[in-house]
């Protein structure tokens, strides 16, 4: 029975997993930033859990060239869901911490990590979509060419240089994942070490 | 005329000897890391902003420090076809004076808006100097937000300068001219009674820098020159440079230079708003405009105001006292201290220079020579510092580097000369090529002058660039003028004839407006969107509500235009993005094309005279669809029913109609 409940720095750990994920849902999660020789002050666009801020406009109205679709917060589904997922995680860490109970920790971050690898995929789809499915009669066609954005990192897309990276929120996100899998990888060692 | 002479031949003499037996080539002039100093590397910043007087071309143009870099002209009194100001019907208002719509003007002299006698970046006052006015640029967005007409006046020459927390702009008269509400069908021989010298002070709101015309000095009938307000212990006071006191009306050349002490008229500027105040003043039936640009509305209003307050030589007879200034004075300028009022006698061979203390001391002690016209009249030498001896030939304008030495421009002797302004011992000379009329030291006639260079505005170019027919550039030079020696860096053409000049440190304009956001577009004929782009018939009056983004106008087609109709292209740029204006031009159109900057909305008048297709187009190069950036309009004889109808360039809309009707009302 002992060995169930949970070390007391974990449920402080998981406490403060609950307050860092309540704080992702008030910052950007990730930034997109492009620079073009006649852009050198860059154009940004930060994804918040809810909304998207920065130069989208601009970026929509330089993406008509190309046939890009443009990118209205109204379209995006998950806008919606995200908040309530965020919010979910950061109870069920408190929730876990309360409970002291290593199986709700494992289930926490088992969840956490399916949510977070949903959430790079669906984000990646995003940008096959955007990026792949383009307007035929669009001014500018290079044979070939696609402008999928980079998942994080940097890619260069005709005369823009597109960075990718998680802000505060998606590095948040990253924390979390991976201060649960360190916890449940101590967890789940403790037992051994009693035995002896 | 003979100590004149022997003056004169000295100062000839004295250059010679320090030039060598043979004046200097200018191939010579430049030595050492001139270049270097001056070489502003590409993606650097010059370190100044230099605001340059247009003159006869009636714009000011910015140049950058020390590069010399011409970086923009903007329009003030002068109608500017590059960018539609003065044509388009939103700016027109911004050039109506009580003479009617006046496209032109003589911009003499640039004031920067001051704090504590410190320039503080907000705002650029400019004169007209031919049809008195008073204009104020926004530095947020350099444009020109406010015109005032000045009443009672005509060659508004002393002006615009400002009082040390830009309580006050002045606006001296150069010419005397009979008050407005007296009849000016008067003989010219009756000059020395029927002539006024009008002084006008407008008072500039604090946050807003709205200007209005508080009151006016009715001076004698001399001609007012130059001035400068005083600063610190002197901050009360306006002090002006006047010549003409024979009161001549011909051939003044002669008449105006008979007196051997014209005056410089000090004028307690504080006393006189505590007498109007008080209800001194008479109200003097009159006709003004007063312009303004609102910038949410992108839209210039004129109106016209009927009278002003004028106060007598009686009234400030407490307030107003004339001190004696040897042979036709020109700058008036005052030091950083506010203790030293340096007057240019352009005649004469020295330059006077008093002290504040000595002239208050003086008015206290009653210390007269007598009156001029009403006005007490200070005993030059109760006032007088000390004279700078041999300074030069043609005196004209001093500023100062704020460690304690003035710089004066010799317009006869083509050169700038350095002296110290408490032992007016002369240190240093340097020529420039050549007639320099003002100079300039960044913030050098303020409180705090950034005493690092000092550039010179020459009327005179010969040899100095590639000849351009009879006329050729004017010129600025580039002093350094951070060591005990001045240096020339480099001279640079310029644009129009620059008069004065005034620069600030580039940090301090570092919060300047990007574009116009469409949501604070307040325009009456606005178009926020594509979608609300349609065409209004009302009469034989056209509203065209265009929007114009990369790469296409909407609508780009438009029939049903006839003959004679008054066609009102109203264009919102959508764009909300930095340095992305957009052109519109349309054949045959009389006035002018629009430049139109991103958020903002600029209307064209547009009067067909003949059936025919016109086409409309872009006319910057905004992107690589630039050139398909165009559109027509269709115009069918007066009287016909061709139908009223558009179309949007916009797949989505035409998706649905490929062409829509306009209204009609």
């Amino acid at each position: 029975m002992k060995n169930n409940s949970l070390k007391k720095i974990t449920r402080i750990a998981l406490v403060f997993c609950g307050c860092a994920l309540v704080v992702s849902l008030f910052v950007p999660l990730w930034s997109i930033y492009l620079t073009a020789p006649q852009y050198p002050e860059g154009l940004a666009m930060y994804l918040w859990p809810n909304k998207i801020t920065g130069e989208y406009e601009i970026i929509n109205g330089l993406n008509h060239y190309i046939g890009m679709k443009t990118i209205h917060p109204d379209d995006f589904w998950e806008f919606k869901v995200l908040p309530y997922a965020l919010g979910f995680f950061a109870f069920l860490c408190f929730l876990t911490a309360f409970l002291n109970r290593k199986i709700w920790l494992y289930l926490t971050l088992v969840l956490f990590l399916i949510f977070g690898v949903a959430f790079m995929v669906d984000f990646w789809l995003w940008e096959y979509d955007y990026g792949h499915n383009l307007d035929p009669t669009a001014p500018i066609i290079v044979p070939g060419m696609s402008y999928q954005p980079p998942l994080i990192g940097f890619k260069q897309l005709l005369n823009f240089g597109a960075y990718s990276y998680p802000n505060i929120g998606g590095g948040i996100m990253f924390g979390v994942a991976l201060i649960l899998a360190i916890l449940a990888f101590i967890e789940y060692r403790k037992p051994k070490q009693s035995e002896l | 005329m003979k100590s004149l002479k022997f003056f004169g031949l000295g100062s000839v003499m004295a250059l010679l000897l320090l030039s060598g037996c043979k004046p200097k080539g200018t191939e010579t002039a430049v030595t050492g890391d001139a270049a270097e100093r001056v070489y502003v590397a590409p993606g650097k910043y010059d370190e100044f902003y230099n605001f340059v007087s247009g003159g006869f071309n009636g714009q000011v143009n910015v140049y950058g420090l020390p590069s010399g870099r011409l970086l923009k002209v903007l329009p003030v009194f002068s109608v500017n076809p590059e960018n539609g100001y003065g044509y388009s019907e939103e700016t027109k208002p911004m050039l109506q004076t009580s003479h009617g719509f006046i496209p032109w003007d003589d911009q003499h002299h640039l004031s920067l808006s001051q704090t504590n006698g410190e320039v503080d970046g907000r705002w650029l006052f400019a004169n007209a100097n031919n049809t008195p006015r008073v204009a104020r640029l926004d530095l947020k967005t350099f444009k020109t937000v406010e015109i005032l007409e000045i009443p009672n006046s005509a060659g508004n020459h002393s002006s615009p300068f400002l009082t040390e927390n830009t309580e006050y702009v002045v606006a001296g008269t150069r010419f005397a001219v009979p008050m407005d509400d007296e009849n000016g069908d008067v003989p010219i021989e009756s000059f020395k009674s029927n002539f006024k010298g009008v002084l006008s002070f407008i008072g500039i709101d604090k946050q807003s820098g709205d200007m209005d015309l508080s009151f006016q000095i009715e001076a004698p009938g001399i001609n007012f020159d130059l001035s400068h307000a005083g600063k610190k212990k002197s901050g009360d006071w306006f002090f002006f440079s006047c010549y003409n006191s024979e009161k001549a009306n011909t051939l003044l050349e002669v008449n105006a230079s008979q007196n051997d002490k014209d005056f410089i008229m000090a004028v307690n500027w504080k006393k006189a708003a505590e007498l109007v105040k008080a209800g001194k003043g008479r109200k003097v039936v009159t006709e003004y405009a007063h312009n303004k640009f609102d910038e949410s509305t992108h839209t210039a209003t004129s109106t016209m105001k009927k009278e002003v307050i004028v106060l007598s030589v009686e009234d400030m007879k407490d307030a107003m006292f004339m001190i004696p200034c040897p042979k036709s004075p020109h700058g008036c300028d005052i030091d950083p201290t506010g203790e030293y009022i340096v007057g240019s006698g352009k005649l004469a061979a020295l330059i006077p220079v008093f002290s504040f203390d000595k002239m208050i001391k003086a008015i206290a002690d009653k210390n007269f020579a007598g009156e001029f016209d009403g006005v007490k009249v200070i005993k030059y030498e109760a006032a007088l510092h000390g004279e700078v001896q041999k300074p030069g030939l043609g005196p004209l304008h001093t500023e100062f580097d704020g460690k304690g030495n003035a710089y004066t421009s010799m317009f006869v002797s083509s050169e700038v000369v350095k002296w110290n302004i408490k032992d007016l011992k002369v240190l240093d000379r340097q020529p420039t090529f050549y007639s320099v009329g003002h100079l300039m030291i960044p913030g050098g006639d303020s409180a705090k002058p950034f005493g690092k260079y000092l550039v010179a505005y020459n009327k005179i170019t010969k040899d100095r660039y590639l000849p351009t027919g009879p006329e050729l550039a004017q010129s600025a030079q580039l002093y350094d003028i951070s060591g005990d020696k001045m240096k020339l860096l480099l001279d640079y053409p310029t644009f129009g004839e620059p008069h004065y000049a005034q620069a600030l440190p580039a940090e301090m304009l570092k919060d300047q407006v990007k574009f116009f956001r469409i949501e604070d577009n307040k325009h009456p004929y606005a178009t926020k969107g594509e979608a609300e782009s349609k065409v209004v018939r009302e009469g034989n009056k056209v509203h065209v509500y265009m929007t114009s983004i990369r790469s296409h106008f909407a609508p780009d087609n438009i029939e049903g235009i006839r003959v004679g109709d008054e066609v009102l292209f109203h264009v919102t740029n959508l764009e909300q993005d930095w340095d992305i204006p957009h052109g519109f031009a349309i054949k045959g159109a009389e006035n002018a094309e629009l430049l139109i900057m991103p958020g903002e909305t600029c209307t064209l008048k547009w009067i067909p005279k003949k059936p025919g297709m016109y086409p409309m187009y872009c006319t910057d190069f905004c992107s690589a669809l630039h050139q398909e950036m165009q559109g027509y309009v269709r115009v069918s004889p007066a009287g016909s029913n061709t139908p009223l109808i558009y179309s949007l360039n916009n797949k989505k809309d035409n998706a649905q109609s490929p062409v829509k009707a306009g209204e009609t009302k």
